[in-house]
């Protein structure tokens, strides 16, 4: 042990960083866990007899309903960007070096660019009176405008838009690290396409895929201004249930409770990339 | 398989990832009102948004807000990954879960464990409450930008300066701040940005206050269309561009 004086930088740093990250991520988080199992007070927000309410709350077919809803919307924004974003994951690991730099930074562009302004431009394109119905309607193939703007379908482009990149970049850095010997020894060793690339790509590229899942269900179920300017009051997140909650019904436990249900959503999601970058590992080794 | 296939895929998504934004610039400069047709080319969008108050200040108010916390972030998060790359210490495995934590859960939940936070306290909802929060959802991206400088370092310099008598402080000073330099820069722009696009964290710990820019933007697009969203995304791209090309360029000039 160095006591303080030896080494006062050390100590001056571990206890500024331990001290930020004890008061503005480990307290917080506990409190949201309190305030899961509290009494909702109109008065000060929370009070005392401890209870489940807000848990069985959840469980309420109405907010069940919007929880199964969004669940829905987050799985098929997440296996529309996987189909989208693995072939393209593959295509762009194997660009030659010095473009796929430049491509990685054009990937990046719109996403370092503000969401709200992004989601905003999609409405410009969706809407009744919007891009693709004056194209169709100006190229007669269509007679009437269709409605695209306030559905479920404008919230999952809206999703799938925002969040593409998450799943890409995750894919990308487990093809670029995916040897090509590997997949010519299946090649060599008779298996054909198909069967190399279900029992040697997809196994070695899992780690990336549930990688990528995470990083674009999680958020897919958040991000409550997708679903208020595309998708209108009927296709919630839980995002939306959680910010109406909060900030409108006051209602804290309940907010709090559907918000310890997305961190245990994505605990689980850990772990599985967890076991399954160390099933890599130990094939790797063997 | 086919072989212009994999190229065409690329050409396919890259397009449909630029057509809005395309959209939002093309618009930026319509003159027409209803938002939806092309009326000529006109910069009055550009006018009507500088000519509203509570749009600049709210501009002002951003970039205050992204500098200030761009500036702890980096500071704080240098501070930190130097301490992970150097020491050893108790419960250094919880302080990288925590941060990794912080950078892989729901922004949402982020949001409201804060909030939570500064009510209880009796922390005031504006300036200080949203530079906490966002210096905090900063922080992991600064430290790892941070770490990977460090991973390749040659651990012989910092130990001749310790042989040769210089106390950590000055050793840090000298040896470790020039070397991650790139990496302090490049993580302080990459805080920078995220702040100012943060919207998810700062709908909930911004106060009456102190309005910013995402949350104006946020309140104008909710109902119909309001073109001069356009010239401001259109700004903001251009802004975005050569933050992320500033990045870019010194950390790839670091490496030659």
């Amino acid at each position: 042990m160095s006591s303080i004086r030896q080494q006062p930088f050390r100590t001056a740093v571990l206890v500024l960083v331990w001290g930020w990250l004890l008061f503005l991520v480990l307290a917080p988080n506990l409190l949201v866990v309190g305030a899961s199992v509290m009494t909702r007070d109109p008065g000060s927000f929370l009070s005392l007899p401890l209870n489940l309410d807000a848990y069985r709350q959840l469980m309420d077919p109405l907010y069940l309903d919007v929880f199964l809803h969004s669940l829905y919307m987050a799985a098929v924004t997440t296996l529309a960007c996987l189909l989208i974003g693995y072939p393209f994951a593959w295509a762009l690991s194997k660009v030659e070096k010095r473009r796929q730099l430049l491509l990685i930074f054009f990937l990046i562009v719109p996403f370092w660019t503000n969401s709200l302004v992004r989601t905003y431009a999609l409405k410009l394109i969706l809407a009744t009176n919007g891009l693709i119905n004056s194209a169709l309607l100006s190229l007669g193939w269509i007679d009437e405008p269709v409605r695209m703007l306030y559905t479920e379908g404008a919230v999952i482009i809206g999703l799938v838009y925002l969040l593409l990149p998450f799943m890409i970049l995750p894919l990308y850095s487990v093809f670029d690290d995916l040897r090509e010997e590997l997949v010519m020894a299946s090649h060599d060793l008779g298996a054909g396409r198909f069967a190399t690339f279900v029992h040697v790509i997809v196994p070695l590229t899992l780690p990336g895929v549930l990688a990528g899942v995470m990083l674009v269900l999680l958020p897919a179920m958040g991000l409550f201004f997708v679903p208020d300017i595309l998708g209108g009051s009927r296709n919630l997140l839980v995002g939306n249930v959680i910010k109406n909650q909060f900030l409108d019904a006051r209602n804290w436990p309940f907010g709090a409770a559907a918000s310890i249900v997305l961190t245990l959503t994505m605990a689980v999601l850990m772990l599985a990339h967890r076991i399954s970058k160390q099933r890599i590992g130990e094939e790797g080794s063997a | 398989m086919i072989r212009w296939l994999p190229r065409a895929w690329l050409m396919l998504i890259y397009g449909l990832l630029y057509v809005p934004i395309a959209v939002l610039v093309v618009f930026s400069f319509n003159d027409s009102r209803s938002g939806y047709t092309w009326g000529g080319l006109s910069l009055r969008w550009y006018e009507t948004l500088f000519n509203n108050h509570a749009m600049v200040e709210a501009m002002w108010n951003s970039l205050w807000l992204a500098l200030s916390a761009a500036t702890v972030s980096t500071l704080i998060g240098g501070l930190t990954a130097l301490a992970l790359h150097r020491y050893r210490f108790r419960g250094k495995r919880v302080l990288n879960g925590m941060l990794f934590v912080v950078m892989m859960s729901p922004e949402i939940v982020l949001a409201i464990s804060l909030l939570a936070l500064f009510l209880l306290v009796g922390i005031q909802l504006g300036y200080v409450s949203l530079l906490l929060a966002h210096v905090t959802f900063c922080l992991p991206f600064v430290v790892i930008t941070v770490m990977a400088r460090l991973s390749g370092f040659d651990e012989s310099l910092p130990e001749a300066a310790r042989d040769l008598g210089a106390s950590d402080f000055t050793m840090t000073r000298t040896v470790l701040i020039p070397v991650i330099m790139p990496a302090l820069l490049a993580g302080w722009l990459l805080g920078f940005t995220l702040s100012l696009d943060d919207v998810v964290v700062s709908t909930f710990v911004s106060g009456p206050t102190y309005e910013i820019l995402p949350l104006r933007i946020y309140s104008m697009v909710r109902v119909g269309l309001k073109p001069e969203v356009n010239a401001l995304g259109t700004l903001l791209l251009v802004f975005s561009l050569v933050m992320l090309s500033l990045s870019q360029w010194i950390l790839t000039r670091s490496k030659q």
